[in-house]
């Protein structure tokens, strides 16, 4: 039987392995605590605000108007207010947005010039949203006479959000791979056809992840609809944008005035009556439903689109 | 003074007294010429001619004034060690560097019959592109089915009868050898096939469009020895039917499939020959270095 003599230096050499294990361990568990941290806050948050709206939290709630009594009160006005915002801030923003980024990516040529302006897109993503508010009253509201409408609120929300969605899907279009481009290329595509063709398709995914990840921001924004003047208290609705007689669609809805969920929730909190906490506890549930279900289905999207790519 | 007279005044300089471009330049030109008798000899006409050929990367010369002929319909390759210059060549056929700011050609690439100069700036390099198909180090395929990879670049021309590109699409398959692997899955992803199978589809997506010349970069680095044997035997199967130029670092590869030879060193072309003759009978010492082994 052979006799297996063992190294010395082989000990010195697993203390050292294990030693050096032991910072991988550390760091999963300052991970892991960081981790459980936030979400536990906002768990907490969250179940803090759904226990204190349950009793508001029905059906009469999302179809009643606002009301002087608490218990009468309801979001139609708001929910509808943010819904069609956010139609208007969506289908402006990504248009412009997404062709703001595929231009800096793909076409403009990289001088100072550029650099200037892609340094300021970054940065007015950090410009506070009031500021937003202010340009907004001033342009949109008296200069373009749109007044305190849908189309201010909405243009003011996508112009928050467009620093978000040009710096989104800057990096998803970045992360097309250039020999994709250049197989294109090669074959005779022009730049637009690269672009239709390759790349935007490519980058779907982290665009459209983008653009949600923007109206999360918006849905959520208060201060800069404040400011253009939306109602606290309605109780009617825009004109529907759906109508019986031809041409079936309207948008007289975009110059009504309006009021939103963030606005609704800051007016029934400012209220002394009680009976008002638990109406803007449930509205603020609901509100944070949407975001968290906006951003579910940006984390689908993006599934979606990287299992049908992977390069 | 635009770049094209700088051209056209440095071309005529030459052309009016050869010693100005020094004694490098004649001796290469005497090369081209006994070279392109010879191909004569071989019944085969002239597909480009590179003259006095140089590219920049800002302010570095990659390419030194080179001299060469492709001819038509025969395999045509460059080696050389790593940095030589042979794949910055390779793209200026096809016009790839015009995507990379600041670059810049001089002298021309002359392709026949119809005598274009393919990098003069008043040539738009996607019509070039249209008529030079290329194939790239690492299979590319786009993440579309295989069918349309192999129709985009019909699709890019404007091809819109079905039946027609379907007939284009199974003839470039079976003219890239894949047309019986793939025949049954044509519209599963390109990326859902081997590395050497993705590979033989992007030459199928190059053939579709019947490209003039074809270039390969360095086609099989990426790929096992048994996908390389096939892709050569692809290539050595395209002789007769389409130019090809192709750069490869192997130096068995350039003898196994190729008529021609050029062997670059430091963005110098030093020594363009019959394959057979160079690889055995080299006429200068560092090509001689260089396929023996000595470096590279």
């Amino acid at each position: 039987m052979a006799v297996v003599t063992e190294d010395p230096s082989i000990h010195a050499l697993r203390a050292d392995v294990s030693r050096r294990k032991l910072f991988d361990l550390a760091f999963v568990i300052i991970g892991l605590v960081v981790l459980f941290a936030s979400l536990l806050v906002l768990l907490v948050l969250f179940l803090d605000l759904v226990m204190q709206g349950a009793p508001r939290l029905n059906w009469d709630f999302f179809t009643s108007y606002a009301s002087r009594k608490p218990e009468n009160a309801g979001i139609l006005a708001a929910w509808i207010g943010t819904t069609l915002i956010m139609v208007v801030t969506a289908c402006v923003a990504m248009p412009i947005g997404v062709a703001a980024a595929i231009y800096l990516e793909e076409y403009a040529p990289k001088n100072w010039f550029t650099s200037i302006i892609e340094i300021n897109v970054t940065n007015l993503a950090g410009v506070p949203s009031i500021i937003y508010g202010l340009l907004a009253l001033g342009l949109f509201v008296y200069k373009f006479s749109l007044g305190q409408s849908i189309a201010a609120a909405g243009l003011t929300l996508a112009l928050l959000i467009l620093p978000i969605v040009i710096v989104a899907t800057r990096e998803a279009v970045r992360a097309v791979p250039r020999t994709i481009r250049e197989a294109a290329y090669a074959l005779g595509a022009t730049r637009w056809e690269v672009t239709a063709h390759h790349v935007l398709p490519n980058s779907m995914g982290g665009v459209l992840t983008g653009m949600i990840i923007g109206l999360s921001r918006a849905i959520g924004e208060t201060a800069p609809i404040i400011t253009i003047g939306a109602l606290s208290f309605i109780a009617f609705l825009p004109s529907p944008p759906l109508t019986a007689e031809f041409p079936f669609l309207s948008f007289a809805w975009l110059r009504d005035s309006f009021t939103a969920m963030p606005i609704q929730m800051f007016n029934w909190v400012s209220r002394p009556d009680p009976g008002f906490r638990v109406n803007a506890a449930a509205a603020g549930a609901i509100l944070l439903g949407m975001t968290l279900l906006m951003n579910g289905v940006a984390i689908w999207l993006r599934y979606r689109f990287r299992k049908r790519i992977n390069w | 003074m635009t770049e094209n007279q700088v051209q056209a005044a440095t071309g005529a300089a030459v052309a009016v007294s050869p010693k100005s471009g020094g004694g490098r330049v004649e001796t290469e030109r005497l090369k081209v010429a006994v070279y392109g008798e010879r191909a004569a000899a071989a019944g085969n006409s002239v597909k480009a001619r590179a003259s006095k050929m140089s590219f920049y990367y800002g302010s570095v010369q990659a390419l030194k004034s080179l001299d060469m002929e492709i001819s038509d319909k025969q395999v045509t390759a460059l080696i050389g060690p790593s940095g030589c210059g042979k794949s910055t060549f390779l793209r200026c056929f096809n016009r790839m560097h015009d995507l990379t700011p600041m670059t810049r050609y001089e002298g021309s690439i002359r392709l026949f019959p119809d005598d274009i100069d393919l990098i003069a700036k008043d040539v738009d390099p996607i019509e070039v592109r249209m008529r030079i198909g290329m194939v790239f180090q690492k299979p590319n395929p786009f993440p579309k089915s295989i069918f349309e990879n192999v129709a985009y670049g019909l699709r890019v021309r404007g091809m819109r009868s079905k039946a027609q590109i379907e007939e284009q699409v199974e003839k470039a398959l079976r003219e890239a050898a894949i047309w019986d692997e793939v025949k049954d899955r044509l519209h599963t992803s390109g990326l859902s096939l081997s590395g050497g199978q993705q590979q033989r589809v992007c030459i199928a997506r190059a053939l579709a469009t019947n490209p003039e010349i074809l270039l390969f970069d360095e086609p099989t680095s990426a790929l096992d020895p048994i996908a390389t044997a096939r892709i050569e035997e692809l290539i050595t199967g395209l002789r007769g039917r389409v130019t090809v130029l192709i750069v490869t670092h192997n130096m068995q590869q350039a003898a196994r499939v190729s008529d021609y030879t050029a062997f670059m060193y430091l963005g110098e072309l030093v020594e363009f020959d019959v394959t057979s003759k160079l690889f055995t009978n080299p006429a200068k010492k560092a090509t001689e270095d260089y396929i023996t082994g000595r470096y590279g």
